[in-house]
C-alpha cells in the first residue's frame, strides 16, 4: 500500500457539501492516488488505436490531435444515431437527484461530479451546446458548455472514475444507465487517444496472446499443470485438465486471473476437482484463454474484437457447448453482447448437463452457461457428495458482483451453492446486496495501484457492509464470483475491515467436495487446516 | 441565480399576459394565436422527438436486471424485476410509468460515526412526484369539459370524484390542493437539498414556476375571482372548432393561465419534460432479460479486425509445439 495513502480515519472524513464554484467550471486537479496513468503508446500501436504518444494526465499538454474537437463532436453525432440509449439518456434526465447517493464513488469521495446525474451532465452539457436548439441559442440558461480541453480532461477524470456498475440505473425512474454513458464517453476519449494503461495493456495482451496477462501458450499449460500437481498433493488424486483438445464436449473459459492470481487460483483448483468428480469431457483453450474482456471498458468495437475468439475456438475444437468460470464483467459481455456481436452460435448445441440431463433452456441461443448454473444443477440433483464442515473455519458472506447481478440476474445460483458447502453463511444488509450490491470500487479497469486512494473511497460502502457482518456474525470470508473482486477486495478489506479474506464460490465447493479415492484431507485448498472434529462437536 | 432568472421569466410572462388581456387589440394574440402556435409546436415537437428516438437503433439488449434471471426451473425467477416474457416486461413498464417503481426504491445514505454507513427510507420524492403527476393528469382530464360538448361522462365522473369532499362552493377539488403541495415540495427540495440545488439548471426551475403559475392562476379563477365558466367554454370551443371567439366576460387571469400553458407547451419538446415519452423507450427497462435465449440483432453490425486462430498459431508455433499442445498446421 502506498505510503501517502491517508489512514482510514482520515479518509472517512468526507465533506458532502458541494463546492462554491459552479459545476460548469471544468478544471480538475490530477492529484496522486485518484487517477490512472495513460496508456503506453506501444499498446495503442499494437491495436491500431488513434494518437499513440507519451503523455500523462497531469501534463499541461495532452498532445491531442489538432482536429480533436471535430473528432469528438463527429463521434458524438455518430453515436447519437447508433444508440437509442445514448440519445435518450442525453435527453430525458430531470435531475431529480435520486441517483446521487447511490454511487459508491460519490459516497466515498463527496465529490458532486461523482453523482451519476452530474457525471452524465458533464457530457450532456456538451450535447446541449452542439446538438440541441436551446443549447445553441441560450447556452448559459440551458446548462450548455463549449467543448474545451478542460472539459475533455474533466471527462477523462470522471469517466475513469466510474466503474460501470449500473447501481444508479436501478434507482433511476427512467432507467438511465451511467454505465452506458461512461462506455460511450470512453469510446469518445479513445478517439483522440485519451485512455489508461490498466485497460489498454490487458486489451493489447488479450488481442495478441489470448489473455489479459499476456500468458503465452506454454505458460498457460505450465499454470494448469502446476494446478494439477498441487491438487495431487492435496487430495492424492491426479485430475485431467485437457487443453486445446478437439472433440471435447465442453469448452471451458475462465478469466486469466484464475490461473495466475491469488486467491483466484484456489477457485481454479475447485473447478478442476468438480470436473474430475463428475467426469466432464471438457477442454481449456490456450487461445481462448481469457473470458474477461476489457474491450467493455474501451469501445463496443473492441468488445467484439476480443470476444470473437470464444466462438471461433468453440467451432475449431468442435465442442457442443461452452461453459464460463467466475467473472463479473466477462459475464456482462457473454450474457448481453456475445451472441449479438459474434453469433449466431448455430454450430453449437443447446447446453445439456451430461450428469443430470438438464437442458439449459435459458442459454438456448448463446449456448454458454455459467459454472454456478452448472454446479447448482448438480447439487440440486444430488450428484455431489459434500461435507460443508470442511468450510467450518469460515463464516461466509456473499458479495454480489455488479455485472452478474445487474446485467444478468445471477443471484440465487451462487447462494444455493454456498448454502450447501458452508455451514455458516450470513447475508450483508439488503441495501448492499443483490441488485443493490455495491461495487468493489476497482472495476472497469480502475484497479491499478496509482489509483489506490480512489479505489479505497469507492470500495468504502462495500467494505462498510462487510464490517457490519464481521462485527455482528464474525464473518471472516467474503465469497464472490468475480476476478476483479478477488484481486481488489483483499487490499480493500485489509484497509477498512482487517481480518476478512476473499474466496471464489468454487474454492469453497472444492473444499467441501468428497471424492472417491481421495486421501484423508486435513487442509483446505489454501493449505489451512480444517476445523477439528472436537471443535466442530463443540460448536 | 438560475432560480431568480426563472422566477423573473415566469413573472414577466404573467405580467405581460395580465396587461395584454386588458388591451382589446391584443386579446386575439393572447387568446387565440399564441395558444394555437403553442399547440402546434407541442404536437410537432413531441412527434419529432419521439419519432427520432423510436427510429434510433437499439444495437444491444441491455436490460438492468433487478431480480433473479430465469435459469433453472426450480429457481424462482423474478418475473417482474428481471422479466423474461412480454407480460413481465409490460408489467414492469406499467409499474414504472404508473407508480414510479424505481423511484419508490429510493434510500438516503448517511455516514455516521464509526464509520457506519446507513441507508434510511426516503419516500417523499416518490410520493411528491406521484402526487404531482397524477393530479396533473386528473386536472388535465377535468379541463376536457371546456373543450367537448356534450361533456363526456367520464369527465363528469372524474370531477365528481375529485370534489368528493364537497367542501365549499364551488366545490374544492382535492387535486388542486395536492398539486400545489406536491409542486411546493419539489421546489423546496430543489432549493434546500444542497446536492440537488447544485445540479439544478434554469430549465429545472422554469418548469416548476410555470407549473406553479399555471396552477395558482387556475385556482384563483375558480375559487376567488369566480370566472364565468360558460365564457371560458365558449373560448375553448372556438379554439378547437377553428372558429375563434373571445368573449368579453373572460378576465386577465385567463390570459395569464393561457400564456403560461402556452409557454409550457412550447417549451415541452425542447426540454426534459420529454421524459414523458422517453420513459416508455428506455432500453434498460423495456427489454426482456432473454439475452441468452433469443438472439438480439444489431442493425448496424459490421465486421471488425480480429486476431485469428491461424495468426495466433503462427506466432506461437514453436512454443505450442514445445509445450506438447496440438497444432492445426504441423
Amino acid at each position: 500500500m502506498a505510503e501517502q495513502t491517508p489512514r482510514p480515519e482520515t479518509l472517512v472524513q468526507i465533506d458532502y457539501r458541494p463546492p462554491r464554484k459552479d459545476w460548469r467550471d471544468a478544471r480538475v486537479e490530477f492529484r496522486k492516488g485518484v487517477f490512472c496513468y495513460s496508456a503506453a503508446p506501444k499498446n495503442l500501436e499494437y491495436l491500431g488505436l488513434p494518437n499513440p504518444r507519451k503523455w500523462q494526465p497531469y501534463d499541461q499538454n495532452w498532445k491531442l490531435p489538432p482536429n480533436w474537437k471535430e473528432v469528438i463532436l463527429e463521434g458524438m453525432r455518430e453515436r447519437l444515431e447508433k444508440f437509442r440509449s445514448f440519445r435518450l439518456f442525453m435527453d430525458i434526465c430531470v435531475r431529480c437527484g435520486a441517483c446521487a447517493d447511490k454511487c459508491h464513488f460519490y459516497i466515498g469521495s463527496g465529490d458532486p461530479k461523482n453523482m451519476p446525474v452530474l457525471r452524465a451532465e458533464l457530457i450532456r452539457s456538451v450535447y446541449r451546446r452542439y446538438f440541441t436548439m436551446a443549447g445553441r441559442l441560450f447556452p448559459t440558461l440551458a446548462g450548455a458548455r463549449d467543448l474545451t480541453e478542460d472539459v475533455l480532461k474533466e471527462w477523462f477524470y470522471y469517466f475513469y472514475q466510474c466503474t460501470e456498475c449500473r447501481r444508479c440505473s436501478v434507482f433511476c425512474p427512467y432507467g438511465i444507465d451511467t454505465a452506458e454513458v461512461t462506455m460511450i464517453a470512453r469510446e469518445l476519449l479513445n478517439l483522440v487517444g485519451c485512455n489508461i494503461n490498466w485497460v489498454l495493456e490487458p486489451v493489447a495482451n488479450c488481442y495478441r496472446t489470448g489473455n489479459h496477462l499476456g500468458v503465452q501458450p506454454h505458460g498457460f499449460k505450465d499454470s494448469i499443470d502446476f494446478a494439477v500437481d498441487e491438487l495431487a498433493e492435496i487430495t492424492g488424486i491426479r485430475v485431467e485438465a485437457p487443453i486445446n483438445k478437439k472433440g471435447a464436449e465442453v469448452l471451458f473459459v475462465v478469466p486469466s486471473a484464475d490461473y495466475f492470481g491469488t486467491p483466484h487460483y484456489f477457485t481454479l483448483l475447485g473447478y478442476l476437482l468438480l470436473f474430475h468428480v463428475v467426469g466432464l469431457d471438457y477442454t481449456f483453450s490456450a487461445f481462448a484463454s481469457e473470458g474477461g474482456n476489457f474491450g467493455l471498458f474501451t469501445s463496443h468495437e473492441m468488445i467484439k474484437r476480443l470476444n470473437a475468439k470464444i466462438y471461433t475456438e468453440a467451432r475449431r475444437l468442435g465442442v457442443k457447448w461452452i461453459m464460463g468460470g467466475e467473472c463479473g464483467h466477462m459475464w456482462r459481455v457473454l450474457h448481453q453482447y456475445m451472441d449479438t456481436m459474434n453469433g449466431p452460435a448455430d454450430f453449437l448445441e443447446v447446453p445439456v448437463s451430461p450428469v443430470t440431463g438438464t437442458r439449459f433452456e435459458h442459454a438456448r441461443s448463446t449456448r454458454m452457461i455459467h459454472i454456478c448454473e452448472f454446479t447448482a444443477d448438480l447439487i440440486h440433483h444430488g450428484k455431489l457428495a459434500l461435507d460443508p464442515n470442511r468450510n467450518a473455519h469460515w463464516s461466509v458472506t456473499f458479495h454480489d458482483s455488479c455485472n452478474p447481478s445487474r446485467a444478468m440476474g445471477l443471484l440465487e445460483e451462487p447462494r444455493f451453492i454456498l448454502r450447501h458447502v458452508c455451514p455458516k453463511f450470513y447475508e450483508m444488509p439488503e441495501n448492499t446486496i443483490r441488485e443493490q450490491t455495491f461495487c468493489c470500487g476497482s472495476g472497469s479497469g480502475l484497479g491499478t495501484d496509482e489509483n489506490l486512494e480512489m479505489r479505497l473511497r469507492g470500495g468504502f460502502p462495500r467494505a462498510n457492509a462487510v464490517r457490519y457482518v464481521r462485527d455482528r456474525f464474525g464473518v471472516n470470508l467474503v465469497a464472490c464470483i468475480c476476478a476483479i473482486d478477488k484481486a481488489t477486495l483483499p487490499p480493500l478489506l485489509e484497509y477498512w475491515v482487517p481480518g476478512v479474506d476473499v474466496a471464489g464460490v468454487h474454492e469453497l465447493l472444492g473444499n467441501a467436495l468428497i471424492m472417491k479415492g481421495e486421501r484423508a484431507r486435513s487442509t483446505d485448498l489454501r493449505g489451512q487446516p480444517f476445523q477439528s472434529k472436537e471443535a466442530l462437536a463443540h460448536a | 441565480m438560475d432560480v431568480v432568472y426563472a422566477l423573473v421569466t415566469v413573472s414577466l410572462l404573467a405580467a405581460l399576459a395580465f396587461a395584454g388581456g386588458e388591451i382589446a387589440p391584443l386579446r386575439p394574440l393572447f387568446g387565440v394565436i399564441l395558444p394555437g402556435v403553442a399547440l402546434v409546436t407541442f404536437l410537432l415537437g413531441l412527434t419529432y422527438r419521439v419519432t427520432l428516438w423510436a427510429r434510433s437503433p437499439v444495437p444491444f439488449r441491455i436490460p438492468t436486471t433487478s431480480g433473479q434471471q430465469k435459469s433453472l426451473p426450480w429457481i424462482k425467477a423474478g418475473w417482474l424485476e428481471s422479466p423474461s416474457t412480454t407480460p413481465g416486461v409490460l408489467a414492469r413498464m406499467a409499474l414504472e410509468v404508473c407508480l414510479f417503481r424505481s423511484l419508490f426504491r429510493n434510500t438516503k445514505a448517511e455516514l455516521r460515526d464509526g464509520p457506519r454507513l446507513v441507508f434510511g427510507e426516503s419516500k417523499f420524492l416518490w410520493l411528491a412526484a406521484l402526487a404531482f403527476h397524477w393530479s396533473l393528469l386528473v386536472i388535465f382530464l377535468r379541463h376536457l369539459r371546456f373543450f367537448m360538448e356534450p361533456v363526456p361522462a367520464f369527465v363528469n365522473l372524474l370531477a365528481a370524484a375529485d370534489g368528493f369532499f364537497q367542501i365549499g362552493a364551488p366545490v374544492l377539488y382535492v387535486t388542486d390542493v395536492i398539486i400545489v403541495v406536491a409542486l411546493g415540495y419539489l421546489l423546496l427540495r430543489r432549493l434546500r437539498d444542497p446536492q440537488v440545488r447544485y445540479i439544478s439548471l434554469f430549465a429545472d426551475y422554469l418548469v416548476l414556476f410555470l407549473l406553479l403559475g399555471l396552477v395558482v392562476s387556475g385556482i384563483f379563477m375558480r375559487y376567488f375571482t369566480r370566472i364565468d365558466t360558460a365564457a371560458v367554454k365558449q373560448l375553448a370551443m372556438g379554439l378547437v372548432t377553428f372558429s375563434p371567439v373571445i368573449p368579453q366576460e373572460v378576465g386577465p387571469l385567463l390570459f395569464v393561465h393561457l400564456l403560461l400553458v402556452s409557454a409550457l407547451a412550447t417549451f415541452f419538446p425542447f426540454s426534459k419534460l420529454m421524459h414523458m415519452g422517453g420513459v416508455f423507450l428506455s432500453p434498460t427497462r423495456n427489454l426482456a432479460n432473454t439475452n441468452r435465449m433469443q438472439r438480439h440483432v444489431n442493425p448496424w453490425d459490421a465486421p471488425v479486425k480480429v486476431h485469428t486462430y491461424e495468426e495466433w498459431e503462427d506466432e506461437f508455433r514453436d512454443k505450442i509445439g514445445a509445450a506438447g499442445l496440438p497444432l492445426d498446421k504441423a
